[in-house]
């Protein structure tokens, strides 16, 4: 016989109390750590869904980033193409020439003597690599009958102090023709085809593709047959000089250069086509690297939105344990008095006796504790997982299954839950155990 | 002296007025003695049985057990006092109402310490007719089953004072005869048997019989000289 013993056969015959007190405290412990269980979810979903979203924002930064190195790549070949190509291009014309008559009509009317090309190759310029002579006019195509811009070309006139390249512009070769799309089309013509223009005979050698311009009302031929053709032999309208190596704001200085050489000539600037892509482009890798910003910012954001969202629902979900954990704690506490109450109240008489043959108030109270932390640690076993059940359940409704659903809650606060459980209904019995262990047993016994 | 009682009164104050109990009762029981307490319901036997164990403080006089005063010792040592040195038969047998009957009777032990506990115990229960019920608890027993429990409790501890309030008051004669018989071999053997009783057969065992009316003790009736 001893103290356990009496302590375990009181308990299986006053089973209902013993079980309504377990009860109540496996309920608070089940809160305790459903919400425990609910928080740490919170905090485990919250790492997941801001590394997905992370995730995903890098994504789209790096997509956006790569757009821009695309862009920059683009810009960079096409810089490239540009200066190997063409750089800029400077057209010199006849002092007297109108320049209206260029914009407005693509033709020219003034001339300068064919001799000044040589001149220009023939000095020491070496700003300038290529040099392009040509006649043009706007003329009536009397055999087809139709207006057109002809165009007399020489390709490349070397320069002597460069080393031998290959032309820019193919020159077209005497006898044949480089047709401009809008003419070719009208008249249906394919290369190969023998046409007369002016008199004379000539072979189709290009057909050139649609340029939105006034190339495509041209046609180019030898420059020699062209002033034939014209009436303008040893006459040029202009020399279009193409400088290769074009770096910084250099036509100050060709300007000058062909001015000294060539008096009574005048200099315009003409952008490339190229140049005219390479500037889109360049305007692309802008668009690209302003939309890789707004990528950035708003990924932050989102990532700023989601954050500040899983904190709201966190600070939500704490208040909730802030207030059910304290009040399940009290209430089981309370619970767990009253029913030690009625349980002292129910053991008078067997106190009566066992204080009448000889057991101390200690023994009594070791008793009653005993029975206390049993019900606090069967109850904290009790509630332990239904806590960690309903900690998920609470934890799955509020966010879509993931790491949430897989939490048990730290086991600090389990082992301290089944630590302070029966601690507390110890502390709850604690008045009850010492009233009636003081009791005197002859009251006890006479009331009987 | 084993038991000595010197003048002791006792009074109720309840809210129906005051009841003098035991007025003015002096009595001694040495080892080797077995006196019987007799008087008509109402007498104050039971206050002074209590008194004589050390349960209920007199209002007056001087109680000795083994020439100690219980009610000069804290509540504690008190306990451990009557664990050690009286065994109580109660007339309502207070058992432990979750305890088996072998529970019951070992319960003494768990406030002193005895080696053979539950071979005296079985002992006990045998020699009361109660071996058939040993795992039985106390709301399946008759009361005169109970009675025997109890009893076997009360001397589970080689108690020098028996103190015994109406132990055959529900027993049939055999059962009665038997406790009667072990009660007397106790005294025997040098225990001090104090025996409440209504019962004239049962007082006949005695040594003495002290004859209590309203209180006080007014006959002491010899029987027989001790052993
Ligand atoms: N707790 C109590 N409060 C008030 N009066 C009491 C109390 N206990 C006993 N009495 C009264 O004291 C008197 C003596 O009671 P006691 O129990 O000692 O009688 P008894 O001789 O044992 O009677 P019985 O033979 O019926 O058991 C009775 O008149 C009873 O009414
Ligand atoms: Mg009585």
């Amino acid at each position: 016989m001893n103290i356990w013993r009496l302590v375990f056969r009181e308990i299986r015959h006053r089973r209902l109390n013993f079980f309504l007190g377990m009860l109540s405290v496996a309920i608070a412990v089940a809160s305790v750590i459903a919400a425990d269980v609910l928080l740490s979810g919170d905090r485990a979903a919250t790492a997941e869904i801001l590394n997905q979203k992370q995730e995903t924002v890098e994504k789209a930064v790096a997509a956006r980033q790569e757009a821009v190195n695309k862009a920059g790549a683009e810009l960079q070949d096409i810089m490239r193409k540009t200066m190997r190509e063409l750089g800029f291009n400077i057209l010199i014309l006849p002092e007297d020439q109108d320049l209206s008559e260029l914009h407005l009509n693509g033709t020219l009317s003034k001339t300068m003597p064919e001799e000044y090309v040589a001149k220009l190759a023939a000095t020491s310029i070496v700003t300038v690599n290529h040099l392009l002579p040509s006649v043009t006019k706007r003329i009536q195509w009397p055999e087809k009958d139709m207006e057109i811009i002809l165009f007399g070309t020489r390709g490349e006139v070397p320069i002597m102090h460069s080393s031998e390249k290959k032309p820019l512009l193919d020159a077209v070769a005497p006898g044949t023709m480089v047709v401009g799309h809008q003419i070719h089309t009208r008249l249906g013509l394919k290369k190969g085809d023998r046409l007369t223009l002016l008199g004379r005979e000539f072979t189709v050698a290009t057909l050139h593709p649609e340029r939105g311009s006034s190339d495509d009302v041209t046609v180019w031929i030898d420059l020699a047959q062209a002033q034939e053709l014209l009436g303008l032999q040893n006459l040029i309208h202009a020399i279009l000089a193409l400088e290769c190596e074009c770096a910084g704001d250099r036509i100050t200085q060709i300007r000058s250069e062909i001015s000294r050489i060539l008096p009574g000539t005048q200099i315009i600037e003409r952008y490339s086509q190229a140049l005219t892509r390479a500037e889109a482009r360049g305007k692309a890798k802008v668009v690209a690297e302003k939309a890789l910003e707004d990528e950035k910012a708003a990924g932050a954001i989102t990532l700023k939105e989601e954050q500040e969202g899983r904190r709201a629902i966190e600070m939500r979900h704490e208040q909730f344990a802030a207030v059910l954990v304290p009040l399940a704690i009290l209430a089981a506490s309370l619970w767990v008095a009253l029913l030690a109450f009625g349980n002292a109240r129910q053991r008078t008489s067997e106190i009566g006796i066992l204080r009448a043959i000889g057991l101390r108030a200690g023994q009594i109270q070791t008793a009653f504790l005993t029975r206390a932390a049993c019900i606090g640690l069967f109850g904290a076993v009790c509630g332990a997982l239904p806590g960690i059940a309903v900690g998920r359940m609470l934890s799955t409704s509020s966010i879509e299954g993931g790491q949430a659903a897989m939490q048990t809650g730290s086991f600090t606060v389990l082992v301290l839950v089944m630590v302070l459980a029966p601690l507390l209904s110890i502390v709850a019995s604690w008045l009850p155990a010492m009233a009636v262990s003081r009791m005197d047993p002859a009251l006890i016994l006479q009331s009987e | 002296m084993l038991l000595e009682l010197e003048r002791v009164n006792r009074s109720y104050v309840g809210t129906a007025g005051t009841v003098r109990a035991v007025t003015d009762v002096s009595l001694q029981v040495d080892s080797g003695q077995f006196i019987a307490v007799c008087g008509p319901s109402g007498c104050g036997k039971s206050t002074l049985m209590l008194m004589a164990g050390g349960l209920l403080r007199p209002d007056s006089g001087e109680v000795r057990v083994c020439g100690q005063n219980p009610y000069h010792m804290s509540p504690d040592a008190r306990a451990l006092f009557r664990g050690q040195s009286i065994g109580f038969v109660f007339q309502q047998f207070h058992l432990v109402p979750y305890l088996s009957v072998i529970d019951n009777v070992l319960a003494p032990s768990l406030a002193v310490d005895l080696p053979d506990a539950h071979e005296r115990a079985l002992q006990l229960l045998k020699r009361f007719g109660m071996q058939h019920r040993l795992n039985h608890v106390p709301g399946e027993l008759s009361s005169g089953e109970r009675q025997r429990t109890a009893l076997a409790r009360a001397l589970l501890n080689r108690p020098k004072l028996v103190l015994a309030d109406e132990p055959t008051g529900n027993l049939d004669p055999d059962n009665a005869v038997a406790v009667l018989d072990f009660l007397q071999q106790y005294s025997d053997e040098g225990g001090a048997v104090l025996l409440v009783t209504h019962d004239a057969a049962a007082a006949g065992r005695a040594h003495h019989i002290v004859r209590m009316s309203e209180g006080r003790a007014e006959v002491q009736e010899l029987l027989t000289s001790p052993a």
